[in-house]
């Protein structure tokens, strides 16, 4: 047993092989691509609109769920996702245009919002006592222990929530590019940016039963954000987004397996890693276009 | 009364009020500017790196207090030299610090499995902060370091409060916009990182913004608002652990939270019905 079970070997075929030897593996693999795919679609429009803030806190406030959840003895599942939708709802509640101050006390509310919730969970786990390790679980995420039924749930979750997506795609992707002429062209900006919200908020719950509550945001931000720096055309870096998603939580999971650091780790850095490429190579190719200019001779610009 | 009699009796309850209202002066006065300047994710970024900094303090075996002020302060300065160059975006913001959070889980797993199965509690405790749990020196240290804080703040005030209001203007007449924001990043590190041992890395924000949100909403004025947002924090901080001390079952972090979400939920509430908006 020991000799099958001992870490990486050079036969790669023969570790990938390991690497679903187990049933908690697979179902881990199976949920992480759900999550992947998932985080990734609503975190296209997530760095679209400029809405980190708002998805940071909308994946935090999932861990005073959960905690709450268990402290009443209901399903953990019931709580990330209740409480999620809840803050959602509150940050879009939050008037957006009158006048210019509006954007610093918007930040002020969000932030505000994210603390208490932290708040509400340090609470829950202190009234409910001797909670520790599963304290950094929920925190930091941990892929072991995926039922079965928990992916059927997920999978659900992330149907309904990548449907009501693709319904609104392409008014939501209308009205983050500009939303005044959205606007005046009679879309109804303000509810799809709630409605958005919702939707996010079910991706945070989603992902945060991998990742754990502080880390959701990495998968959020980082493969979208790599995309949108490699290509510039919408389609392509949208589903380019959920390749590097995939990839990214399919190498962590890996990682995690044959060593003894969390997962959370692994997917933050292979993203950071991920998207530190892409900044160098575009920085690179900036670079090298000006110096063609620059080396072309006078009269290339009229 | 018996309260305030168990507060000069009581060390630990001695500390923890004075430190933490040095504290919670410094947060809500350079929180009044973190709001006014909307630079709240920053502050949130922050408070991270206050977690992952404090924890590869202690997977060194180092003091925790060094990992906290170095990581907050490198980190503050960065962040500040990347908003030079345009500010710095609130997805580069993100990336920086969710992966730094991610380092902060690597050096939690070693310290846990390097130094016994109880030591989760330090990071538990960093997370949420133990305000209770202050060494007179520590309190010593942080109250002399909130205290240098406010006193620079108080100083740069008029300046930054010229910058961060119309920053074009304020260069155009010799204001040293990117020093100013500089110095002011660099105080908030200190900051987050004293606020750290009060009400912990992930509860921090609340003590940024909530009092400074309030202020705001209730003046218009900028100084009035300062010392409003500063009033508001030291309250706020006063009351939760007064909370906390009847009431053994609730973090006193919760406690210092709930009022001061209280406070702007009160302040929002005043407002709405002065004008409705």
């Amino acid at each position: 047993m020991n000799a099958t079970t001992s870490g990486l070997s050079w036969n790669l075929v023969a570790d990938v092989r390991q690497l679903f030897l187990f049933s908690f593996m697979v179902n881990a693999f199976r949920a992480g691509t759900i999550v992947a795919v998932v985080a990734g679609a609503l975190g296209w429009f997530m760095v679209l609109r400029r809405q980190a803030f708002a998805g940071h806190t909308l994946a935090i406030v999932s861990f005073p769920g959960a905690a709450g959840a268990i402290l009443l003895g209901i399903s953990a599942t019931v709580g990330y996702f209740a409480v999620a939708i809840g803050a959602a709802l509150v940050i879009a509640s939050v008037p957006r245009s009158i006048g210019g101050t509006t954007r610093s006390s918007e930040s002020a509310i969000i932030g505000t919002v994210q603390a208490f919730a932290l708040a509400c969970g340090a609470l829950f786990v202190s009234l409910y006592g001797g909670f520790l390790s599963g304290l950094t679980n929920l925190l930091f995420g941990s892929f072991l222990g995926i039922s079965p039924s928990q992916v059927i749930v997920l999978l659900a979750v992330a149907g309904a929530a990548l449907a009501a997506l693709a319904l609104i795609a392409r008014p939501l992707f209308f009205a983050s590019v500009d939303p005044d002429v959205a606007a005046a062209r009679g879309v109804p900006v303000r509810l799809l940016s709630s409605l958005f919200l919702v939707l996010l908020g079910c991706a945070a719950a989603e992902v945060s039963q991998i990742t754990g509550a502080l880390l959701v945001f990495a998968l959020l931000v980082m493969p979208a954000a790599t995309a949108q720096l490699i290509t510039a055309r919408p389609m392509a870096s949208f589903w380019l987004t959920i390749a590097i998603g995939l990839i990214v939580v399919w190498l962590a999971l890996a990682a995690a397996y044959y060593s003894v650091y969390p997962v959370g780790f692994f997917v933050t850095t292979i993203g950071f890693v991920a998207y530190g490429l892409a900044a160098a190579s575009r920085a690179r190719a900036a670079r090298s276009s000006r110096r063609r200019l620059m080396a072309q001779p006078a009269g290339g610009i009229a | 009364m018996s309260v305030f009699a168990a507060i000069v009796s009581e060390p630990f309850l001695r500390y923890a009020f004075i430190a933490g209202a040095a504290i919670a002066a410094a947060s809500g006065l350079s929180g009044y500017f973190v709001v006014l300047r909307s630079q709240v994710f920053t502050g949130d970024a922050l408070s991270h790196v206050a977690f992952t900094g404090a924890l590869a303090a202690l997977a060194a075996g180092a003091d925790l207090l060094v990992g906290l002020y170095g990581a907050c302060v490198v980190v503050a300065l960065a962040m500040a030299a990347l908003g030079a160059r345009g500010r710095a975006d609130d997805t580069v913001i993100g990336i920086v610090f969710a992966w730094i959070l991610g380092l902060g889980v690597l050096f939690l797993s070693i310290y846990t499995t390097s130094a016994g199965g109880s030591n989760g509690v330090s990071g538990v405790n960093v997370l949420f902060g133990t305000i209770f749990g202050l060494s007179a020196a520590q309190a010593v240290i942080d109250t002399a370091v909130a205290a240098c804080v406010c006193v620079v703040l108080v100083v740069i005030a008029r300046p930054l409060l010229f910058a961060s209001i119309d920053e074009a203007v304020a260069r155009a007449r010799r204001v040293p916009v990117r020093l100013l924001g500089a110095v002011f990043l660099g105080m908030v590190g200190i900051t987050a990182a004293a606020a750290t041992q009060a009400v912990g890395a992930l509860l921090l924000l609340g003590l940024l913004a909530a009092p400074a949100g309030a202020a705001q909403r209730l003046t218009a004025r900028p100084f009035r608002g300062m010392w409003l947002s500063v009033a508001f924090a030291v309250l706020s901080l006063w009351a939760g652990l007064l909370i906390a001390d009847a009431a053994p079952t609730i973090p006193p972090s919760f406690g210092i939270l709930a009022v001061a979400t209280g406070t702007y939920l009160a302040a929002i509430a005043l407002t709405a019905k002065r004008k409705p908006a």
